[in-house]
């Protein structure tokens, strides 16, 4: 068949598919999901399980291992219709938490920690690089096959520019569909629906070419089986250990590799799709590996004896000249290999950008974070991540010369990512799973594997130099790469398998066990060990009570969200039949608000803010916990903020105790303003009542003359209090201005005596002062110091009981304060009025002719807080007392 | 406009005021100045109308009237209630307690005579 044309029909399909991600992507903006959402979509979606190396190099390690290969279709079969239940759990905690990625799952878990996230990035990238490698190899392989009839045959460097032409095409498709814009639920509607369409091409091309090696070639499934039984294949006797380790890994990988995890948790649009994948899935795997044992046999028996097993799939049919067929098979392994770079470049492209450029971008510029739109930069980081991603794949292509076997490279993948294994299961399923545990057990498996399995794949001497392999690091022959611990008699695969998920798992359990777990982690945990308690309860963190303005959350939510925020709370208030205004703050919205704001944001910042606007009327501690997670995120991004539990439990406290006090400020305001009412209101009614009855003019002269002075009387009251709400309202602003100067304390002691002894004047009252003591020179307003001694005197008079009224002024002078006590021999004020009496209109009579409207005292202590000084209620004497304290020298600053 | 009129009020110069107004329109009025003696004096004889203030020392305006109107003797009694705080809150206490007309201070006079002539009427 012409090269030009299998060229031409590649093209074509690849606009096609370009077509079908486009029309994906517009049906689910356009918010007909549809179809899309169906349990169908989602299960061929996770097809991609079966890339490049199912299709080709199944047959291939088929051809060299027989039914060995059936473990890489066993181990996720085991999985779906046997722990379906981890699945779900994963789905849902995906749902609830926003996961993004594997490595977000495990950071999130984990204290929200950002090294984890890194750590699981790092070992995402290193293990899927060499699968990458390996789908462009595929792809370069196979059209190598149909060039081979080409006169000038299928030279190095076409091949070198094929896979570059090949990698950078990918990178086009994914960037359009992986990057269009910044999901906040992370989905890509377009490239699923690519990929569902990519998983029956592949589907039915693999059929297509197992019917007609049996029914064409072989002369029916009867003869096959015969086939099968008279081929002698090398490795047909079953290897226990290699098998039940092999069913173990590729159950591992459906779950940890990074496009799995993606399509399976990320791109999970409804939960119940899992009940059509446990079954539907393994059938699809079936149907896949059906074919692939005759296929091998078939061309065994046919094909020349130099034949790469890996490409039967297209060799038989071409040899057979069925080229359509070979054609069909062709863009069926073209699907496999592109869907499965696309899906891994894409979930990759997230982990490097959420947690290693984003983390690094932030770090670097700290200003950006107050930008006004970040999603600019996250798009950018995710579009280089990818080109990343793929060159990386495309350098290992060239560098390891595209010369492996298939099979080998998918296992080596296969088992990197196993290594998140235990800190997943882990940490879903055992509270007791900690940061440290996760940290160490990753570790550890990871650099075995490299050790191991990774390093040695390159071959030896390449790496590692051949010494090492037969005698160990440093002469350490424990440590050898294929023999740990002296374990010689393994199988490679499996001896890296084993050694690094025990070693891993000892770590993780070991670091858990030893470690303390911090609040955030505990939180975690518990939401994701008890995610399915967790949702009977309502969900996490709902918003129950309070009051928001709409206004202030429309703004806020626009600046992140852009055009989304108006359309979202236009739907809402549609929804709550208040079109064309703002809709209620309903907890129900405020959840969902929430919920958008942190596919942005992250859970706990999107948390903090909305509780800014809100106004809780109380703080709960998960509230304080994620707060503190976010300031924890921060910390490690600037390594300026530190926080611990006491400090945590201490900010707890303050907070509640602030709520509380702001509470009762509300409802004081409240009382204040009635007082307020009641005490202008009084002395008005009796001057309204007394100007009518003189103004009718048929009184009595005494009368007239009674009635005027009770006019005069309130009036004098009336501006009394004016003049006593304009100077609190002047103190409590701080607006007041001092007239600081030197002053002597006898003598203010003196004027302000004076100006009280007008208070009730006619009764028997005596001050008794140590004048000796006076001698001080104070530095302060002595107008307003006078004014509060006054104020106390005055109180004695008007208050103190004991005739005759007896009050002591008593002066100390200690390390530039002094304290001014004034104590009279009265009964004092009872304990539980003491908080009281400085508060605005606390008059503890009930007898308003007493003159004051009750706020002589709240003056007293505001002046005294404009001095520098305090003046306070003095308990444990005999009579009332009152303790005045104040700086000897004010200086201007602290006014 | 005769009758006898019981004025519980503690500011000693508004309590003159509806004093002087009531007794030349012809009543007979008795000022009380605190909660506790105006409840001890509803023991006795009630008088054909009661002027309330809201709040007043000993026990409030309201706590007067609810006992008024837990006496079967008072039920029908017209209560006329004074306040100067004028919140609606208060209002809506008053007339739940069962007040029969109410006035917000400060009142213009001929206002306060025609809501006593207009209660003593009906009484």
């Amino acid at each position: 068949m012409p090269f030009d044309i299998l060229v031409l029909s590649c093209f074509v399909y690849v606009i096609f598919l370009f077509a079908i991600a486009f029309f994906g992507e517009r049906r689910a903006q356009l918010g007909g999901m549809g179809f899309l959402r169906s349990p169908t979509v989602y299960t061929l979606s996770l097809s991609i399980y079966c890339t490049a190396w199912t299709f080709y190099g199944a047959v291939g390690y088929g051809a060299r291992s027989g039914i060995e290969f059936m473990t890489i279709y066993l181990g996720p079969t085991l999985v779906f219709v046997g722990w379906w239940w981890i699945l779900r759990k994963l789905v849902r905690i995906g749902r609830q938490q926003r996961v993004t990625s594997i490595a977000d799952l495990i950071s999130s878990r984990y204290g929200k920690s950002n090294g984890l996230g890194v750590l699981v990035t790092l070992i995402a990238v290193v293990a899927a690089t060499p699968y990458i490698a390996l789908q462009l190899q595929s792809v370069t392989l196979s059209f190598a096959v149909f060039s081979s009839d080409q006169p000038e045959g299928w030279a190095t460097p076409i091949r070198a520019s094929t896979a570059l032409w090949v990698a950078g095409g990918l990178a086009v498709f994914t960037i359009l569909f992986g990057t269009r814009r910044l999901d906040a639920k992370e989905q890509h509607h377009g490239i699923v629906i690519a990929i569902a369409v990519e998983a029956v091409v592949k589907l039915v091309a693999l059929v297509a070419v197992g019917s007609f090696v049996v029914w064409g070639l072989a002369g029916g499934p009867g003869a096959v089986i015969d086939r099968i039984e008279a081929v002698n294949l090398q490795g047909w006797q079953l290897q226990p250990g290699r098998w039940v380790g092999l069913i173990a890994l590729s159950a591992a990988a459906v779950i940890c590799l990074p496009r799995m995890f993606q399509v399976l948790v990320v791109e999970n649009v409804d939960e119940r799709h899992l009940a059509r994948a446990s079954w539907a899935f393994p059938l699809y795997l079936f149907a896949m590996c059906l074919f692939i044992l005759p296929i091998a046999m078939v061309g065994l028996e046919q094909m020349p004896a130099d034949t790469n097993p890996d490409m039967m799939v297209l060799t038989l049919p071409l040899a057979h000249g069925q080229g359509a067929l070979a054609m069909l098979a062709f863009l069926g392994g073209f699907s496999s290999a592109t869907s499965m770079v696309i899906v891994e470049t894409v979930a990759l492209a997230t982990m490097l950008s959420n947690h290693v450029i984003m983390p690094l971008w932030l770090h670097l510029r700290p200003e950006a974070t107050r930008s006004a739109d970040l999603r600019g930069g996250i798009l950018l980081a995710r579009r280089l991540s990818i080109i990343g991603v793929l060159g990386l794949g495309l350098a290992y292509y060239r560098l390891s010369g595209g010369s492996a076997a298939l099979a080998a490279m998918g296992l080596i993948a296969f088992a990197g990512m196993a290594q998140v294994l235990p800190a997943l299961l882990g940490g879903i399923f055992w509270r007791g799973a900690s940061r440290v545990g996760a940290i160490l057990g990753l570790l550890t498996g990871f650099a075995t594997w490299g050790w191991t399995l990774f390093l040695p794949s390159f071959g030896q001497d390449a790496v590692i130099p051949a010494q090492v392999f037969a005698l160990g690091p440093f002469g350490l022959s424990w440590l050898r790469p294929e023999a740990l611990f002296g374990t010689a008699a393994m199988d490679p695969l499996i001896h890296s398998i084993f050694w690094s998920l025990a070693l891993n798992t000892a770590a993780f359990f070991a670091g858990s066990i030893l470690s303390f777990p911090d609040p955030v982690e505990r939180i975690q945990g518990a939401a994701f060990v008890n995610a399915f308690d967790a949702e009977a309860q309502g969900g996490r963190l709902g918003w129950t009570h309070g009051q928001a303005e709409p206004e202030a959350l429309l703004n806020l939510a626009q600046r992140i969200l852009g055009e989304e925020a108006l359309t979202f709370f236009e739907t809402e208030a549609r929804a709550q039949g208040k079109e064309g205004y703002l809709p209620d703050m309903t907890p129900a919205f405020l959840t969902e608000l929430e919920r958008r704001l942190a596919g942005s944001l992250g859970a706990a910042t999107a948390h903090a803010m909305i509780s800014q606007l809100f106004g809780r009327a109380t703080v709960t501690v998960e509230d304080l916990m994620a707060v503190a997670s976010e300031a924890a995120q921060i910390a490690e991004y600037s390594a300026r903020l530190e926080s611990n539990q006491t400090e945590l439990t201490r900010t707890a406290r303050q907070l509640r105790e602030v709520n509380e006090k702001l509470t009762q400020l509300s409802v004081q305001k409240d009382a204040f303003l009635s007082q307020i009412s009641h005490e202008l209101r009084t002395p008005m009614t009796s001057i309204r009542a007394f100007s009518e009855i003189l103004t009718e003019g048929d009184l009595p002269a005494p009368q007239v003359a009674d009635y005027g002075r009770i006019i005069h009387e309130e009036a004098k009251r009336l501006t009394r209090l004016l003049d006593d709400l304009l100077d609190l309202s002047v103190l409590e602003n701080g607006a007041v201005q001092l007239n600081l100067g030197l002053a002597h304390l006898g003598e203010l002691l003196d004027r302000a005596a004076a100006v009280a002894s007008q208070t009730r004047p006619d009764r028997a009252f005596r001050i008794e002062r140590d004048v000796t003591t006076e001698e001080i020179y104070l530095r302060t307003d002595a107008d307003r110091l006078v004014q509060v001694f006054i104020n106390l005197i005055s109180n004695a008079r008007k208050y103190c009981e004991a005739n005759p009224g007896v009050l002591r002024i008593a002066i100390r002078h200690r390390a530039g304060r002094v304290t001014v006590d004034f104590i009279d021999n009265g009964r004092g004020i009872p304990k539980e009025k003491q908080a009281l009496i400085f508060e605005k209109f606390a008059r503890l009579t009930d007898q308003t002719k007493a003159g004051g409207a009750g706020l002589g005292l709240a003056i007293c202590r505001e002046i005294m807080a404009n001095l520098g000084g305090t003046v306070a209620y003095l308990p444990g004497q005999r009579g009332a007392a009152f303790r005045v304290t104040l700086p000897l020298r004010l200086e201007r600053s602290a006014a | 406009m005769a009758g006898q009129v019981l004025l519980i009020e503690d500011e000693a110069n508004i309590a003159e005021a509806i004093r002087f107004l009531l007794t030349r329109d012809g009543c007979q009025v008795e000022v009380i100045g605190d909660g506790l003696t105006a409840l001890q004096r509803l023991r006795g004889d009630l008088p054909d109308l009661v002027i309330l203030d809201l709040m007043l020392p000993g026990a409030s305006g309201l706590d007067i009237l609810a006992s008024l109107r837990a006496d079967p003797r008072g039920q029908g009694l017209p209560v006329l209630m004074l306040t100067a705080k004028g919140q609606e809150r208060d209002r809506d206490a008053a007339e739940r307690a069962g007040v029969s007309a109410f006035m917000a201070k400060p009142f213009a006079n001929a206002d306060m005579r025609a809501k006593v002539r207009q209660l003593m009427g009906q009484g």
